[in-house]
């Protein structure tokens, strides 16, 4: 399981890499592990504004559907077209091409409630 | 084993031919163009197959022969309630099958006279004051009653504040869909460590924002909810209406009723419990039957019995309107009021015992085995196991269809993990409900030692287990024309 | 009990075997109050008896041809529909969960939503719905979800008793519904505000008219709403499909379809719609895929849309189809093809202008519905059209269905291919003494 060091974590399985006030958004390797193969992401429309917490995404395996919430607050800038056509790039790359959404991070102070790496893995281990 | 015959069967569209004919049409001639304008007439025709009519019979009985039902083969499915569908009642609906619902009453003595008996009977089995025949399925049936709460709260000036539902953390899934469409919040109340509504929990969620409670008794884990009598006195206290979901009522008709035990609410499965048949996947029929507080909003129209014969009422100014056309499922109404006079009170209460008696002679035979039932109580006519320790509930599942038996339902409900939810119905035969148990027996003997084997089943199927990662990710949802 | 195959000394032994002697004991855990209620039911019946019953309460039915229609009328089944329909494999199977044991429904939904999709010019079919009522309903409520709106507009051509069902539903999770009244027997153009998520219109209308609703449709799609049409299949064989004039949702009653008429049920409803909107469509849908051995196989798909994957947030609380009706169908459309289907919506056509023109011969009698019109038609009579299918019955026929809703005098009549010239003339005969006496 990879749980990269540069990214932050919700406990929910959301992680998000912040880069110049913009937050990219994914599932962890873990969460795509759980779920099995994706089939379907229901992207939100671009323009959206999200609260921190809010389910603006779904993930659909064959068996199961799960809300994937924004991290952060913020408004929606871009969402990975790609995954219309190429769902499986969620499971075989959760930290880069199966990206789902960007948030232009509205109160930067959230970053700071967001989980690191090691706490994110001590999660997953007690959760496992 | 070999149930299904094999064979690959082309789409119908495959065996299609040009200029080939089907039924002999009509002999009327008319021109489109005059009869229509051309404007009006379709560019292209459709697609359909052009086949002679015994090809088509062919395809289809062929077809037929790829499919398992109750009268091939056992099918215990859990809250499915595959019983024996009589055939005699297939006969009987033939015999209403010309009417035509816009004739005039007059004309309709004899169907609104059986639509009018069949509510009585479901009133007598329900314990409840009146009832509509008109939902067309089980969830159907969910959604009018839950609009019928809706209507009496808001009648009653409530309803801005009552917005939440309660549903028990084993519902069916349709129960909180059914709550979403009505226009409520759900909120899942846990199971207790017995397998019963944790009734502590349910009370420190009860108040004056909660509409109704959505109960299935005996639940999705075939356990009768012992303390009922409590649990709806303290929701009335409260002001919530009581939702009985007839999914399970097979286990206890004629024994006790939800009436009896506080329900406000009730619909009837007519495919499950009343032996109607299941059709692939309908259509059933799902009555709601009420407590007279709740009789006004009951969708329109009412079959009314009065001394100048039967009538139907459409004066119902509180009524939550229709939920569907005409009088609902009538053919299936027929098929339920017939098999409660073949069976009679005590023919009904008979073949609930023994629907429980199966289920628990079953469930031993199953421990005995190896298999695991986590929530062990005096459990009725279905119980919920787990496959021994190492195999997966789906593995076992598809090994069961090389045996020649249709597996139960798997992982379901939710709070059991590797479910198997097995309801064997009171028309099988004790023999059946051994070779089944012998089955599960050998599947997880082979299963532990050669666990390849038990991933790679079912063996013998006209297909073997089917890509539906692929099916859901890049779905074909029609054939077309090359 | 009949049906059961216990033997006295089958159910002792299993009783046995669990540690008890009654089956009584099964039922002693439950609350003593609850136990042993006062019933009433008749004493059973043999099957012989049942059936002489049922016989006797069907009598009570004024039997008569029928004239009447309102989506569902008297079209000729083919043998084989039944043959088909009634076999125990297609008749006592369950949802298609296990798909290795149930392809044979499977592959028949499959061609089902194909020949649906065909025949409404439309991209996706589901498995179907419980009828044409409630297949409008999730069809608005899908125009809904798409478009992130909470309002709809229906015209009154539109079958009145879908658009209560409509209204019932709407209703339910706060969504306005405004009616369009009609112009004659026609929905007038008519604008669509911005915040409409849904216009819908019937064509064949209830009245029987054929609309031309291509205008509607730009007028819907403008505004960035949806246009939804209500569409008798049937008519389908030779008229404009709603794929081809700009819908995006298409619904209607199966009734014509290989399906016997039975009071108004069990039928079944159709919902086809455009591509983008896939993801929205309730209720079941089977996609074409292989098996782990490259044999071409059918399973459910999409099934995170729905109740036991979705819980709360699902598409539609919808758990099944309306199978067996609409395997009806697919046998009925197989046996006919796309000539036979022709046939029978040009014949049904042509009896229907026919009658129309008999009727209209009538004194007192005015046309409510023009040509052209499918199966059905609307008049106005001189007297109250309750009293005339009263009098229609008791000569043997159905109808004049009244339909207040369309003025004073309006009532709705039906063809379809059954009937013969003599059918009419004597049809026509009876109602002129209904009308004039």
């Amino acid at each position: 399981m990879k749980v990269p060091e540069e990214l932050k974590y919700r406990e929910t399985h959301e992680w998000a890499r912040i880069e110049d006030g913009v937050a990219t958004v994914g599932i962890t390797d873990y969460a795509q592990e759980e779920l099995g193969d994706v089939v379907y992401v229901e992207l939100p429309e671009v323009g959206r504004a999200v609260r921190g917490g809010e389910a603006v995404a779904v993930i659909e395996s064959v068996k199961t559907a799960s809300d994937i919430y924004a991290p952060l607050s913020g408004e929606v800038v871009a969402v990975n077209e790609a995954l219309a056509d190429h769902p499986e790039k969620v499971n075989e790359d959760p930290y880069g091409e199966g990206w789902i959404f960007k948030l232009r991070i509205a109160d930067p102070a959230e970053v700071e409630a967001l989980l690191d790496a090691e706490a994110y893995r001590k999660l997953v281990a007690s959760e496992g | 084993m070999g149930f299904c015959f094999s064979d690959r069967v082309p789409l119908i569209f495959e065996r299609s031919r040009p200029g080939r004919r089907g039924t002999p049409a009509p002999a009327r001639a008319a021109d489109p163009a005059e009869l229509f304008g051309e404007a009006n007439l379709r560019e292209r025709p459709p697609a359909l197959p052009e086949v002679d009519e015994l090809t088509a019979l062919r395809h289809y009985t062929n077809l037929s022969r790829r499919q398992v039902g109750v009268d091939t083969t056992f099918y215990p499915l859990g809250s499915c309630t595959m019983k024996y569908n009589p055939r005699v009642l297939e006969a009987a609906a033939r015999l209403f099958a010309d009417l035509h619902p816009y004739q005039d009453e007059a004309s309709l003595q004899g169907a609104l006279f059986l639509m009018h008996e069949l509510g009585e009977y479901l009133k007598a089995l329900t314990g409840m004051d009146a009832i509509t025949l008109q939902p067309a399925a089980g969830a159907h049936g969910e959604l009018t009653g839950m609009l019928v709460v809706r209507a009496y709260h808001a009648d009653r000036g409530e309803l801005e504040q009552r917005r939440v539902v309660l549903v028990p953390d084993s519902a069916h899934g349709s129960n909180p869909a059914t709550s979403a469409m009505a226009g409520f919040e759900v909120r899942e109340v846990p199971s207790d460590a017995d397998g019963e509504v944790d009734l502590e929990a349910l009370k420190r969620e009860l108040g004056d924002h909660v509409a109704a409670i959505m109960l299935t008794n005996p639940n999705t884990l075939g356990l009768f909810e012992r303390r009922i009598l409590s649990l709806t006195e303290a929701a009335h206290a409260a002001g919530v209406q009581l939702y009985y979901d007839g999914a399970n009522l097979n286990a206890i008709m004629g024994w006790a009723r939800p009436g009896d035990m506080g329900f406000d609410v009730v619909h009837l499965n007519l495919h499950k419990t009343f032996a109607t048949p299941h059709g692939g996947g309908g259509p059933g029929a799902g009555p709601v039957a009420v407590k007279a507080h709740l009789a006004p909003y009951l969708p329109v129209p009412l079959v009314e019995k009065t001394p100048a014969g039967y009538r139907l009422d459409f004066q119902r100014p509180k009524s939550i309107g229709r939920v569907r056309s005409f009088f609902g499922n009538f053919g299936v109404l027929v098929k339920a009021y017939a098999y409660i006079r073949l069976l009679g009170r005590e023919g009904l209460k008979r073949a609930a015992a023994l629907s429980v008696l199966n289920a628990r002679y079953l469930k031993e035979l199953l421990k005995r085995r190896g298999y695991r039932v986590p929530y062990d109580g005096p459990t009725m006519h279905e119980f919920v196991a787990q496959p021994p320790e190492g195999l997966r509930a789906l593995d076992v599942a598809k090994a069961l269809l090389d045996e020649g038996f249709h597996p139960p339902t798997i992982y379901f409900p939710l709070i059991v993990k590797e479910a198997m939810m097995i309801e064997p119905t009171e028309t099988e035969a004790k023999e059946t409900l051994e070779a089944f148990a012998e089955a599960l027996g050998r599947i997880a003997r082979r299963g532990q030692e050669d666990p390849d084997w038990l991933h790679g089943a079912p063996y013998t199927t006209p297909v073997r287990r089917l890509d539906e990662v692929r099916a859901n990710r890049r779905p074909v949802l029609r054939w077309r024309p090359d | 009990m009949p049906y059961a195959p216990h033997t006295e000394a089958e159910v002792r032994a299993m009783l046995a075997d669990l540690g008890l002697e009654r089956l009584e004991e099964l039922y002693a855990h439950l609350p003593a109050d609850l136990l042993d209620p006062p019933i009433e039911l008749p004493e059973p019946m043999n099957e012989d008896a049942l059936l002489r019953h049922l016989a006797e309460v069907a009598a009570r039915n004024r039997p008569g041809r029928v004239f009447l229609g309102g989506g569902v009328r008297d079209h000729f089944v083919p043998a084989i529909v039944d043959t088909v329909a009634g076999r125990g494999e297609f008749l006592t199977a369950y949802t298609p969960y296990q798909p290795e044991a149930s392809q044979g429904v499977l592959q028949a939904i499959f061609e089902y939503q194909t020949m649906i999709a065909e025949l409404t010019a439309l991209d996706v079919a589901n498995a179907s719905l419980y009828d044409g009522a409630s297949a409008l309903a999730e069809g608005v409520l899908l125009a809904l979800r798409a478009t992130r709106r909470m309002r709809a507009m229906v015209s009154r051509g539109v079958h009145p008793e879908y658009r209560q069902v409509l209204a019932t539903y709407l209703n339910a999770v706060g969504a306005d519904l405004e009616e369009v009244p009609l112009e004659g027997d026609r929905t007038p153009a008519f604008a669509v505000a911005d915040d409409v998520g849904a216009v819908v219109v019937q064509s064949p209308n209830f009245l029987g008219a054929i609309e031309a609703y291509a205008p509607l449709a730009e007028a819907a799609h403008a505004a960035g709403a949806l246009l939804v049409v209500v569409a008798d299949p049937l008519s389908l064989a030779v008229l404009r499909p709603p794929g081809e004039q700009g819908a995006d949702v298409a619904v209607g009653e199966g009734q014509p379809l290989g399906n016997p008429m039975s009071l108004g049920g069990p039928h079944f409803g159709y919902i086809a719609v455009r591509e983008g909107l896939l993801r929205q469509l309730p209720g079941r849908l089977v996609s074409m895929t292989e098996d782990a051995e490259g044999r071409r196989g059918f399973v459910l798909a999409l099934s995170a849309r729905e109740q036991h994957i979705r819980r709360a947030k699902a598409r539609s609380n919808i758990t099944t189809n309306a199978q067996n009706a609409a395997l009806r169908a697919t046998v009925h459309l197989a046996a006919l093809g796309p000539e036979g289907l022709k046939g029978v919506a040009l014949a049904t056509a042509a009896a229907a202008r026919r009658l129309y023109q008999l009727l209209l011969e009538a004194g007192g009698v005015r046309p409510l519905t023009r040509p052209p019109f499918f199966a059905e038609f609307a008049l106005r009579l001189p007297k109250d059209p309750a009293e005339v299918r009263s009098l229609l019955a008791e000569a043997g026929y159905h109808g004049a269905y009244p339909i207040p809703e369309y003025g004073e005098g309006a009532a709705l009549f039906a063809a379809s291919e059954r009937m013969t010239e003599d059918d009419l003339l004597a049809f026509a005969r009876a109602f002129f003494v209904a009308v004039g006496g």
